[in-house]
């Protein structure tokens, strides 16, 4: 973390220093070059990108810093991230977090969810609030796209992304106790939400 | 009532203005007539431009002109040449466009003229307060000794307008004999699409190996260098072996240039050699659209300089140019510039139509590139508007580190988001 805010006052002030006449764009702006890969209006149509559309604007921003630095994987992300100042981040937060979020058109295994809906109450629930509904905490999970929180929890689990505390003491407890089927019956649980 | 520009209007009418927008009618009806907006090209970035300029101001009136009913879309057209993908694929329509309350209207467009603010077209005249080109492309058919329009619609297509060409060369693949050449003719700089002749070579010849496994595929290229030269080159290695050769050309060597073909004999005739070829995709040198150079859009090197950031013409005031045709250096021709800049050009029109000054920009690329099932690489890049024109965010954007530095894991990954740029840009420029 500390190095993101080192890397981004560096980017500030070399940005501030070097005297061009420099744009200052709106968050509209910022956010409309995002929707190639994450749809209009931050509504993603394809299914390994995840809808940004109605993101906690505190969880945009930590992502995209830790983007930045480089401690949280990607393949693009972290090239695109380096681009931009703190203050760009916070105007394409507030620009995502305004727009309203549509449930991804997705299939889901009726049984797997059903079952996953019973691991969310019980180990997700507390912090993703509302069956997952909520962009509050840990972010919508309930219609975002499925193949990208499998790479996500892929992530998660190799270490790559860090987990915050208290989610991976939940992660372990379910595992151990559900073993390898976990994440795929939480997440057919969120794909199923409309 | 005429003199007032529409933000001066709301201010002026305050509430009222958005009483009678909720009642369901527009209050400009009333006073002055609503500003029109005609785009020529209904590629990535006229489409996009279109669908913006009615999503950012619903009281212009955008008027489409495109000769086509469907779009085939260049991104991923290289996969219909493999069979990953069938052409149908790769097809959009204007349906998604008319619900934005667009008007499309079949035509060709055959001349812009920036001082009567119309555009001239084979199906009537369209007035316009401001005008969005977005050409696309013209194919130099004179660049080489026995080429011509109807060599490129016969027996040598380019396919670098994706479309009826693409099923063609797919065709001919499919024809040709085990242990057949394929020659692809690179174009000289600047094109359409810098990695899309080395994907090309990549997905024919994943078609090869699994078809035609004896043959071979030979790019003849007028340059020293080409994107994402290394990890190409790494990635045909490792899928293909040694079935795709690159020839490049040194500077001062003309061995690898081209000088002639002939259609009849499938002979290529470079500076050092003749080689008898089996298919030849020849992807002529490149200029703006015709109907930019025809309406004294283009400089004389072929392309259209603009306001990087407005995209307004510097030549023809009135006219804004966008995507390939356009002179936006560093950003690359490629679908998702064109995207990029129909977004800003569009919020310069709304803005420059209210009588507002045009929004600071921003603009960014992202290309990827299939190399195999389940092996993509990508090239991004980050750009401001400083000092008056388009910079790169130095420390920002580049390429997939290379195939050293990467596991197959995260390439596989680079397709499926890919796969996910191709359905989100397609909707986001025409849906």
């Amino acid at each position: 973390m500390q190095t993101s805010k080192i890397k981004g006052t560096l980017l500030a002030c070399s940005l501030a220093l070097s005297g061009a006449a420099f744009a200052a764009p709106s968050g509209d702006m910022l956010g409309n070059t995002c929707a190639g890969c994450h749809g209009t209006n931050g509504n993603s149509v394809g299914p390994a990108s995840p809808t940004l559309a109605g993101m906690d604007q505190e969880i945009f921003i930590d992502a995209m810093k830790a983007y930045r630095d480089d401690s949280r994987a990607s393949t693009i992300m972290g090239r695109l991230a380096k681009g931009y100042t703190d203050e760009e981040y916070a105007a394409m937060a507030e620009y995502f977090n305004k727009q309203k979020f549509a449930a991804a058109d997705q299939p889901a295994d009726e049984a797997l969810a059903k079952k996953g809906a019973k691991l969310h109450d019980k180990y997700c629930e507390k912090c993703h609030e509302d069956g997952g509904r909520s962009a509050a905490d840990g972010g919508i999970l309930a219609g975002q796209w499925m193949p990208y929180l499998a790479y996500s929890m892929e992530d998660f689990m190799a270490g790559t992304r860090e987990m915050p505390k208290k989610m991976k003491q939940q992660v372990e407890k379910m595992n151990k106790a559900v073993g390898a089927d976990a994440a795929a019956q939480l997440l057919n649980f969120y794909a199923s939400q409309k | 009532m005429s003199n007032f520009s529409r933000r001066e209007f709301i201010k002026l009418t305050g509430g009222a203005t958005a009483a009678a927008a909720t009642l369901g009618f527009s209050p400009f009806v009333m006073g002055a007539a609503s500003k029109k907006v005609v785009v020529v090209g209904g590629g990535t970035g006229g489409a996009t431009a279109a669908k913006y300029i009615r999503m950012m101001d619903p009281n212009i009136e955008v008027t489409l002109i495109e000769p086509n009913e469907i779009h085939h879309t260049c991104y991923m057209s290289n996969e219909v040449l493999s069979g990953e993908r069938s052409i149908e694929q790769i097809q959009v329509s204007y349906d998604g466009l008319k619900k934005h309350g667009v008007k499309v209207v079949k035509a060709k467009a055959s001349m812009i003229d920036a001082v009567k603010k119309q555009v001239v077209t084979d199906n009537g005249s369209f007035p316009f307060d401001r005008c969005v080109v977005s050409p696309g492309i013209s194919l130099v058919y004179d660049a080489y000794e026995g080429y011509s329009k109807e060599v490129a619609d016969g027996a040598i297509p380019h396919a670098w307008k994706a479309g009826p060409q693409t099923e063609t060369l797919r065709k001919q693949l499919v024809d040709m004999k085990d242990g057949g050449v394929v020659v692809i003719v690179a174009p000289p700089n600047p094109f359409r699409c810098p990695p899309g002749p080395y994907e090309r070579a990549a997905q024919m010849a994943h078609y090869l190996k699994n078809n035609k496994p004896k043959s071979k595929i030979i790019i003849l290229d007028p340059k020293a260098s080409f994107s994402k030269q290394g990890l190409f080159t790494s990635g045909w290695k490792k899928h293909y072996g040694d079935m795709i050769e690159w020839r490049g050309t040194p500077e001062g060597s003309d061995d690898n240039k081209v000088k002639s073909v002939d259609a009849a004999t499938m002979t290529v005739a470079t500076g050092f050699d003749e080689i008898k070829a089996d298919v030849i995709n020849l992807i002529p040198p490149q200029k703006a659209g015709k109907i930019a150079l025809d309406s004294g859009l283009a400089s004389d090197k072929g392309w259209c300089p603009v306001d990087h950031k407005t995209f307004e013409s510097t030549l023809k005031p009135g006219v804004h140019v966008i995507g390939d045709a356009s002179i936006a250096m560093p950003m690359p021709k490629s679908g998702y510039s064109a995207n990029s800049q129909g977004k800003v050009c569009a919020a310069a029109v709304v803005a420059l139509l209210n009588g507002q000054e045009a929004p600071d920009p921003a603009y960014v690329n992202t290309c990827y590139s299939i190399l195999a099932p389940n092996d993509g690489i990508s090239v991004a890049a980050v750009y401001r508007y400083v000092d008056g024109k388009i910079q790169d965010v130095k420390g920002a954007g580049g390429l997939t580190p290379g195939y050293d530095k990467t596991t197959d894991a995260m390439r596989a990954r680079e397709v499926q988001y890919a796969y996910s740029w191709y359905k989100n840009i397609v909707h986001d420029s025409f849906g």
